[in-house]
């Protein structure tokens, strides 16, 4: 059955309402606040540990986002850590609160589809946690020129800035995330838990159940199925997404996020630098993932929303 | 005055096995004000989320001002106003700024924009409260905040779901002169609710919802000839001898029934005070007083209930 009208209609409307009901929101005050206080301790903790190990690093400044310092964690742990809790924030009383409110039918009532609606909130979710997260980098960047005295090369800036991008990614599944169960959901408080649950599970205790899983479920005549069927599974956490690219993009010298056969490595210099564009080939599948993650939950959404009543 | 502006045909909501709207019928004129009254349950707000499209359609049709609201949502809602029973605003904006983000929802040119919100606050009492957070408006100030939403949008429609439920008394008079003045601006207003009586009084027309159906159409009179089987009860106050066989003779009157000294209540067909004064006059008599007493809605609606409801008809709400 053909709609009238465009199903954007009213998108930038609801976008700009919700972006300012987050960006002036007590909650986001204290998520922002607690994200540059830990991730400042980071950095600062990292330069310390620069400053008494070496000079000689090609990539000094990639450093500042991976290298900790006890007993705090480095930069980008902070952020695998920080970027759900932010983004669930964001997204776990999405539809539910317009539901709780009694906002949703008067809202609807209007001249807008619900498409507009769920994906004006998840754009100005989304723009509040990249919005966040430049500023973070930003931050970093000045702090990281102010302490290491030199300017970042080219390369360090691009890598650096993929990193962003796939950190905003790593965002983006948390958020949709959120968003859904915000929708399956009529009580905020059950989202929130649920949603949180579920990112632990996925973040601490999937990990670590993986190999055992691989384990029990495939034939160990060869030592490499396990482990590799350990790797695949793992691989359905966006956590472990997320940490596989950072290592490629802030570590040149890893080569591969796989276990590694010796053909690999013939030839290779060990420690060498890779250049940018194979480091992103290398963590390509992941930040796929990451993106299609993102895209899968959000449809699931949409088609649950698409089907709800809109009474309370 | 009698172009339909809403007109539903075998309406029918079903969800699972269970009808909550079965069949209906109905048409809406032009400038009326419409109630849909019915107990709790009945099938009303299925009714209503229907016409604005928010609610699938199960079999039957509906038209608003011509549109289908599941195909032409959009040329059924800029023209409809809506409030939904216990309407709900954003509590940690003003009343100004929720009206706005309606305004730019609905696309009223900037320029229009904040004259209309303030007319619309004005016309409804909140100008002196419209920077105030909704949050520390109480309910009857929701309720007017929702009406004036519906006046900004210069709605030629307003569906306005349970508008006096929790209104103290002096707030539901209020709403009601506001509704009143809706229909004077020319808006066709449709009305639910289970509060018979203070509905009464502004409704048109009204159709009694049971159990998913309608059960009676028509204005207060034309149901209470149908199920009291007289409408009209006229009080009569007089001095006068023989003064009950001569009202007993006036054209309508049913039955006199001798109340009180020197009070008479007719009950008639019609509102028959003017031949019944005069009847009063011609046979010499002193009229001290005369009113009439229009069949209440509560009566109708309890007297054909109860005749349902015997044989096992009412429904609950589940
Ligand atoms: N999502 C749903 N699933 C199943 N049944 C439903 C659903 N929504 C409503 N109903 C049923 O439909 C019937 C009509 O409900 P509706 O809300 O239209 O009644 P109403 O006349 O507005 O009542 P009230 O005066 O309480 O507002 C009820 O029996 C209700 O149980
Ligand atoms: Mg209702």
């Amino acid at each position: 059955m053909r709609r009238e009208g465009s199903p954007w209609r009213g998108l930038s409307v609801v976008f700009v309402k919700e972006l300012s009901d987050h960006l002036t929101s007590a909650r986001m005050l204290v998520l922002g606040a607690l994200v540059v206080l830990t991730a400042g301790a980071a950095v600062y903790a990292a330069i310390q540990q620069i400053k008494d190990v070496s000079a000689e690093d090609p990539f000094l400044f990639l450093r500042l986002f991976t290298v900790s310092r006890e007993p705090l964690p480095s930069f980008v742990s902070f952020l695998a850590f920080l970027v759900p809790l932010m983004a669930i924030g964001l997204g776990f009383d999405a539809i539910n609160g317009e539901h709780n409110r009694r906002t949703l039918s008067r809202i609807l009532s209007q001249p807008i589809y619900r498409d507009a609606l769920l994906f004006g909130k998840f754009l100005a979710g989304l723009s509040t946690l990249a919005i966040s997260m430049i500023a973070l980098w930003l931050l970093v960047i000045g702090i990281g020129l102010w302490a290491i005295g030199v300017p970042p090369q080219a390369e360090e800036m691009s890598r650096s800035f993929i990193f962003l991008l796939v950190t905003i990614a790593y965002g983006g599944v948390w958020l949709a995330l959120a968003i859904l169960f915000s929708i399956v959901f009529r009580s905020a408080a059950t989202a929130a838990l649920v949603t949180l649950g579920l990112w632990l599970f996925l973040t601490v205790i999937w990990p670590a159940l993986a190999p055992g899983i691989a384990q029990l479920v495939l034939p160990a005549d060869d030592p490499a199925v396990p482990l590799i069927g350990a790797q695949v599974l793992a691989r359905f956490s966006p956590s472990t997404l997320f940490g596989e690219t950072v290592l490629a993009l802030l570590n040149p010298s890893t080569r591969t996020l796989g276990p590694i056969y010796l053909s690999q490595m013939q030839g290779a210099v060990m420690g060498a630098p890779l250049p940018l564009t194979e480091s992103v080939m290398i963590a390509w599948p992941q930040i796929v993932g990451l993106v299609a993650g993102t895209i899968v939950l959000f449809v699931i959404g949409y088609v649950i929303f698409q089907r709800q009543e809109v009474r309370a | 005055m009698s172009e339909a502006v809403i007109e539903a045909h075998g309406l029918t909501k079903r969800y699972g096995d269970a009808k909550a709207v079965d069949g209906v019928n109905f048409t809406i004129t032009r400038g009326e004000i419409f109630g849909l009254l019915g107990p709790n349950g009945a099938g009303k707000t299925t009714t209503i989320l229907m016409m604005l499209g928010l609610c699938d359609v199960s079999a039957g049709t509906v038209r608003v001002l011509g549109y289908d609201p599941m195909r032409e949502p959009f040329s059924v809602k800029r023209r409809v106003g809506y409030l939904p029973d216990s309407v709900g605003f954003y509590d940690n904006l003003s009343a100004r700024v929720n009206l706005r983000y309606t305004a730019r929802l609905i696309g009223i040119p900037l320029e229009e924009r904040d004259a209309r919100i303030a007319d619309a606050l004005a016309h409804v009492g909140l100008a002196d409260v419209a920077d105030h957070r909704v949050g520390t408006f109480s309910r009857g100030m929701r309720q007017r905040l929702g009406l004036a939403e519906i006046l900004m949008k210069r709605a030629e429609i307003a569906i306005l779901d349970e508008p006096t439920s929790g209104l103290d008394p002096q707030a539901t008079a209020e709403l009601l002169d506001m509704i009143r003045s809706l229909k004077h601006d020319g808006v066709t207003v449709l009305i639910s609710s289970h509060l018979l009586d203070r509905v009464q009084s502004v409704c048109d027309r009204v159709a009694l919802f049971q159990a998913g159906q309608i059960a009676l159409i028509g204005t207060v009179g034309e149901l209470g000839r149908e199920v009291l089987g007289g409408g009209y009860a006229v009080d009569i106050e007089a001095q006068g001898n023989g003064l009950k066989a001569k009202l007993a003779a006036v054209p309508g009157v049913r039955s006199v029934e001798e109340v009180g000294a020197g009070r008479l209540r007719l009950v008639a067909e019609s509102d028959v005070r003017a031949e019944s004064a005069a009847a009063v006059v011609n046979a010499g008599g002193r009229l001290l007083r005369i009113s009439v007493e229009e069949p209440s809605l509560e009566v109708i609606y309890n007297r054909y209930f109860q005749g349902k409801s015997a044989h096992g008809g009412l429904r609950d709400a589940a």
